[in-house]
């Protein structure tokens, strides 16, 4: 194990100051860097703890949304009363991530900046090519085990899968984090791999995620996240879908309507092709298991995780279905 | 102590008042759940310096370069083993006296013949030193390609099969019997290659003072343990003492001694210092032994009335390029169904993978699946139901011998398991049930059976003056509670109450118990122990018969019986005297016996032994998405006397979870190109969690029998897993109409 230098941050403004420096990261749950230091993947110089700021890890919530500190435990905002009756999906999303001791240490913020689960990225002992690691080094995944990677927004330089389930749900509800000075849509704060798989995240030195907010919506109170894998807790998704739904006042024409998947892409995957071909319409199985079929326009496949792009809109479908059952 | 008896159990044994047969609960378990048990990795003796393997990256080639340099130049590191420095051996690690003689990578050489085979020790004062000096050897290699699949190297039929089973076996003539059939089925099976991942990690602490050593380790085999270090090093093995206390489980990874726990004893020798050594998880997958992947092509032949007119069984399978072991699959379809003709074979290719071991349920877990699910197919293209066929079929005498069977109460298995889980108002035809949520329902039933071993053990009893006793045995306890059922049998052979015996297991410095394997270890050892009580109670009974102050005087050998620490005549049971009573007399302060546990010669040659089981299992398919869920099991098993109700249900229990990971979750994915296993952690390496474990229910069938062993033991250890896979497959069938041929069974095995 290499040596590193600990500080315990007192004050967000010093939080940010010290994870500015090289080599400097934040520790927060540490259920992923700790992991990431292990394999050597993260090798720190400097861990900057911030578990001891207070008031981040506040949940607030009221008609116009959320606003999650990012220290709340996975398990805190999992099993608030309000985030479970205005906010659903954001509450099945987290307590189907993980397990219960994984999600009684970890935090959003933390859960946000999780890393992708490819096995080669993991193991730089014994493959050095990786482009998100070392850029220009080459992507060992392809051409070797993908089950588990992303079908959609890949590139030839990185085909790896962003595994986390919160943010799947949060870019269905067009969610923002705050990142001190700046506010952004956590849909542009991930990015895509394209020639720079390097480049996960739209955030500069200095910053932290301090909060997230999830504006109120029909759409979001009325919602659902629906993962699915061959083991029934503990697992990554093989495919999910967050998805909100609102109806006119007949009770069958879609209003509004959000869908989000996980588990198929490079980033949390806003499917505005199936909203769109679904707003204004009628809520029928036909025209929905038509409709999701877009969730995978574009995919492509590396052998073992073909699957995925046929389950993927099944998924979609039955969580759209399923929300327009209830009243 | 007052003991509740066992609820629907007969009073196990003959002594009245015995404490066989009880529920009682682990003696240690109370140790566990506070912390206080002490695993090997828990010792610390003063001056310890820790030890971290370098493994290699690569699957196959040699070490061209370490930077030895580096790594001891890193704060705290003491010492670097490489094959240049290495302590001298005895003996050629890769010399094989005996089938049952490993070898072992101890740094003979720079050649790398698996990944994550041992290539350096870093040995240090701290833990994170070693660490990080491991990684600072950044070796450097030349590499060949890595033969990974079954179809990369050329096959060839291996000399044995298992423990030492020919590769090729028939009887009768099954081309002629498939040829007369009515109906025919073949189908081919794959199943993965699997990791034992016992929870505790292999760990050695190991000590030397001069040439005695010292070793805290965990050991399914102590004495095997003794003598393998003992020959590698040329001392005697009474200079070795092995303490095993608790294992934190095994399942066959800790039978032999492991390559990695005889490199930490070389490092503590190489440094003068106590050395602990602990493997990381991902260390696991390559040096301690697998399950070797296997496709197995069965045939089946059946006349108008569904009776088999022939089984044919052919494994393929894999071992490593530099030692021999063979999953014995095909041999599965020797013992549990009838038929005139009978062929099994076995071909085997060699990989750049560890060397495959024994797993729980070798050759019978990986066989029973696929002949459970090709029994399955052959009930269904007879229009039969499976349970039906399975009756058709059943075995009056052992099929590949003819042998009678010591006791064989499967029929009782199959009914009550059939009417707990209701199995009659199941549908022939598969994808017609469907529950209220929509999802496709499944019911799926398979035979369980496993040989019925015994090994050698010894144990040596002691009656003290002060009225307790004492016995002792080096016994393992892997988790599975042996402690609290040896206690069991040794208060009943001493006849005291279970707390008045101190029960000694776990070291090697007791007597030889032999291995905790092959489900053999309660019937071998408590054997040992039965007769070892047996022994010390007639030495006392002598003392006290020969004596004229005694009460029991006259009585002779055969007419006191022992219960509660006193004899009594048995014609006259208001004539007694205590044990203290008697040694006091004799001015003795104890007396010892000793006994021993083997197999009976004379019964092995007449009779076949197997416990037996049925397992009938529902699961859930959701229609869209593939995604499977056991939702109830229900088994039934026979496995003659049982001495602990509570112990036995909850090794059916583990063995049937384990059996729903064999069909749905376990699986090592190697990439192709490098050999590497890419899910060598817990995290990716899937085993069913608390949500995947549905409601099981394990019933116990009652069965004597006479000529297993006095005790009437046979195993519980493993047959759970047999059986439970098939039955999980057949009920998947069963669901979706869809036959897996491949496992684990996946979502997209049945995405429509
Ligand atoms: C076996 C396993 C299974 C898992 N399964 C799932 C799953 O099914 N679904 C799922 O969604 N997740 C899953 N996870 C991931 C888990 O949810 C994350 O590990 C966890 O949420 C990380 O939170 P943490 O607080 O522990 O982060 P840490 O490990 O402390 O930090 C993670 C990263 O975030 C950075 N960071 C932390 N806080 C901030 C901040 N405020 N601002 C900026 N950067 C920050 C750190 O520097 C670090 O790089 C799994 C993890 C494991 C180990
Ligand atoms: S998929 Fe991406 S993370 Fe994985 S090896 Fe390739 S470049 Fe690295």
């Amino acid at each position: 194990m290499r040596d590193f230098s600990y500080l315990r941050a007192g004050s967000i403004d010093t939080a940010r100051q010290a994870a500015a420096l090289p080599g400097a990261m934040l520790l927060a749950g540490g259920t992923t860097l700790i992991d990431l230091a292990k394999c050597g993947v993260a090798q720190p110089d400097t861990l900057v703890d911030i578990t001891h700021l207070k008031g981040l890890d506040r949940i607030e919530i009221g008609e116009h949304g959320a606003t999650i500190g990012a220290l709340a435990k996975m398990s805190h905002v999992a099993d608030h009363a309000d985030i479970k009756s205005r906010l659903p999906a954001i509450s099945e999303a987290l307590w189907q991530a993980a397990s219960a001791q994984i999600r009684n240490m970890a935090t959003i913020g933390g859960n946000l900046m999780q890393r992708t689960r490819c096995p080669y990225f993991r193991d730089p002992a014994n493959f050095s090519a990786c482009n998100k690691r070392q850029p220009g080094s080459g992507c060992s995944a392809i051409g070797g085990v993908t089950r588990g990677h992303a079908v959609l927004g890949t590139s030839d330089a990185c085909i790896a899968m962003y595994p986390g389930d919160l943010a799947t749900a949060l870019v269905a509800f067009d969610a923002a984090m705050h990142l001190g000075e700046r506010k952004l849509l956590v849909d542009d704060f991930f990015l895509l791999p394209g020639s720079t798989p390097d480049k996960e995240h739209a955030i500069e030195p200095g910053e932290m995620i301090t909060a997230i907010e999830i504006p109120g919506s029909a759409a979001a109170r009325r919602s659902t996240y629906l993962k699915i894998r061959d083991r029934q807790s503990y697992e990554f998704a093989a495919a999910s879908a967050a998805v909100g739904l609102e109806l006119e006042a007949d009770g069958r024409t879609i209003r509004d309507l959000r869908v989000a998947l996980g588990g198929v892409a490079t980033k949390p995957w806003r499917a505005r092709a199936v909203e769109d071909a679904l707003k204004g319409k009628v809520l029928e199985p036909e025209a929905v298991r038509a409709a999701s079929q877009l969730s995978v326009e574009g995919a492509v496949d590396h052998g073992a995780n073909h699957y995925k792009i046929e389950l993927a809109p099944r998924v979609v479908a039955r969580a759209i279905l399923k929300l327009g059952e209830t009243a | 102590m007052t003991l509740e008896l066992g609820l629907n159990q007969q009073p196990a044994h003959l002594r009245q008042g015995s404490s066989i047969g009880q529920p009682l609960t682990r003696r240690d378990g109370f140790l566990k759940v506070t912390g206080a048990a002490r695993y090997a990795a828990d010792n610390h003796p003063p001056g310890m310096l820790y030890a971290v393997l370098a493994v290699s990256s690569i699957a196959r080639g040699r070490v061209a370069s370490l930077d030895i340099e580096a790594a001891k130049a890193h704060k705290g590191v003491v010492e670097v083993m490489t094959p240049r420095n290495r302590p001298a051996l005895a003996m050629d690690p890769d010399a094989k006296d005996h089938p049952f003689m490993f070898r072992l990578d101890l740094l003979q050489n720079d050649e790398v013949r698996y990944p994550n085979q041992s290539i350096a020790v870093v040995i240090a004062e701290t833990l994170e030193a070693a660490t990080e000096g491991a990684v600072l050897l950044s070796p450097r290699y030349e590499e060949l390609p890595a033969r990974v699949g079954l179809d990369d190297a050329e096959s060839f039929v291996p000399r044995g099969v298992g423990v030492g089973n020919p590769a090729v076996q028939h009887k009768g003539d099954v081309e002629a019997g498939l040829k007369s059939a009515r109906t025919r089925i073949e189908a081919t099976y794959e199943t993965p290659a699997q990791y034992h991942n016992a929870m505790e990690p292999h760990a050695i602490v190991a000590a030397w003072d001069g040439d005695r050593l010292s070793i805290d380790t965990p050991s399914q085999g102590l004495a095997m343990a003794q003598g393998r270090i003992a020959g590698l090093f040329g001392i005697a093995p009474q200079n070795i003492h092995i303490r095993s206390p608790f294992l934190g489980g095994g399942f066959g990874s800790k039978g032999m001694i492991s390559g990695p726990q005889v490199l930490g004893v070389l490092a503590a020798r190489l440094v003068g210092r106590p050395v602990k050594l602990v493997l990381r998880r991902e260390q696991m997958y390559g040096p301690v032994g697998h399950r070797a992947p296997t496709r197995q092509t069965l045939r089946m032949g059946m006349d108008g009335q569904g009776r088999l007119t022939a089984i044919d069984h052919h494994a393929k399978t894999a071992s490593s390029t530099f030692d021999d072991f063979f999953e014995p699959a095909a041999d599965a379809s020797h013992t549990l169904y009838a038929s005139p003709a009978i062929a099994t074979s076995h071909e085997a290719v060699r990989l750049d993978t560890g060397t495959p071991l024994f797993m729980r349920a070798p050759g019978e877990a990986t066989g029973s699946i696929a002949l459970e699910s090709a029994i399955d197919e052959a009930a269904h293209a007879c229009g039969m139901d499976p349970l039906e066929f399975r009756l058709r079929n059943y075995a009056e005498v052992e099929p590949m011998t003819g042998k009678p069977f010591s006791s064989k109460a499967l029929r009782e298995c199959y009914s009550q398991a059939a009417k707990a889980f209701g199995w009659a108002s199941r549908p022939l035809q598969p994808r017609l049930m469907r529950d209220a949520d929509g999802f496709l329902t499944g019911w799926g039933v398979g035979t369980a059976t496993f040989p019925a071993l015994m090994f050698q053990a010894e144990a040596r009893a002691v009656l003290r003056a002060d009225g307790s006793g004492l016995m002792e045995t080096g016994a393992q306890d892997m988790g599975q509670g042996a402690w609290t059922a040896f206690a069991q049998i040794a208060a009943d052979g001493l006849g005291l109450d279970i707390d008045q015996v101190d029960f000694r297991a776990g070291s090697s410095d007791l007597p030889n118990a032999g291995i905790a394997g092959g489900s053999g270890h309660t019937a071998t050892a408590g054997m040992a122990i039965h007769n070892a009580g047996a022994a010390v109670v007639a030495k006392l009974a002598d003392l006290a018969t020969e004596n004229k102050a005694s009460p029991l005087f006259g009585a002779g050998n055969e007419g006191v019986v022992a219960r509660g620490g006193r004899l009594y005549r048995r014609d006259d049971e208001n004539r007694s005297e205590s044990y203290a009573e008697i040694l006091t007399r004799a001015g003795l302060t104890e007396v010892e016996g000793r006994g021993k546990g083997a197999p009976d010669p004379a019964s092995q040659e007449t009779y076949a032994k197997h416990a037996h089981g049925a397992v009938f299992a529902e699961v859930k398919v959701d229609p869209d998405f593939g995604q499977i869920r056991v939702t109830r099991m229900v088994g039934a098993f026979a496995a003659g006397r049982v001495i602990n109700p509570r112990l036995v249900r909850s090794q059916y229990y583990g063995g049937m979870i384990w059996g729903v990971s064999f069909a749905l979750h376990e699986e090592a994915v190697t990439d192709r190109r490098s050999g590497r296993i890419q899910n060598a952690n817990l995290a990716e390496y899937h085993v069913p969690v608390n949500a995947d474990v549905p409601s099981v229910e394990a019933l116990l069938v009652h069965e004597d029998d006479p000529h297993i062993n006095a005790l009437g033991i046979k195993g519980v250890g493993e047959i759970g897993v047999t059986g439970t896979a098939g039955a999980v497959a057949n009920a998947v069938w069963h669901a979706t109409g869809v036959r897996p041929r491949r496992f684990p069974i996946r979502i997209e095995d049945l995405l429509a």
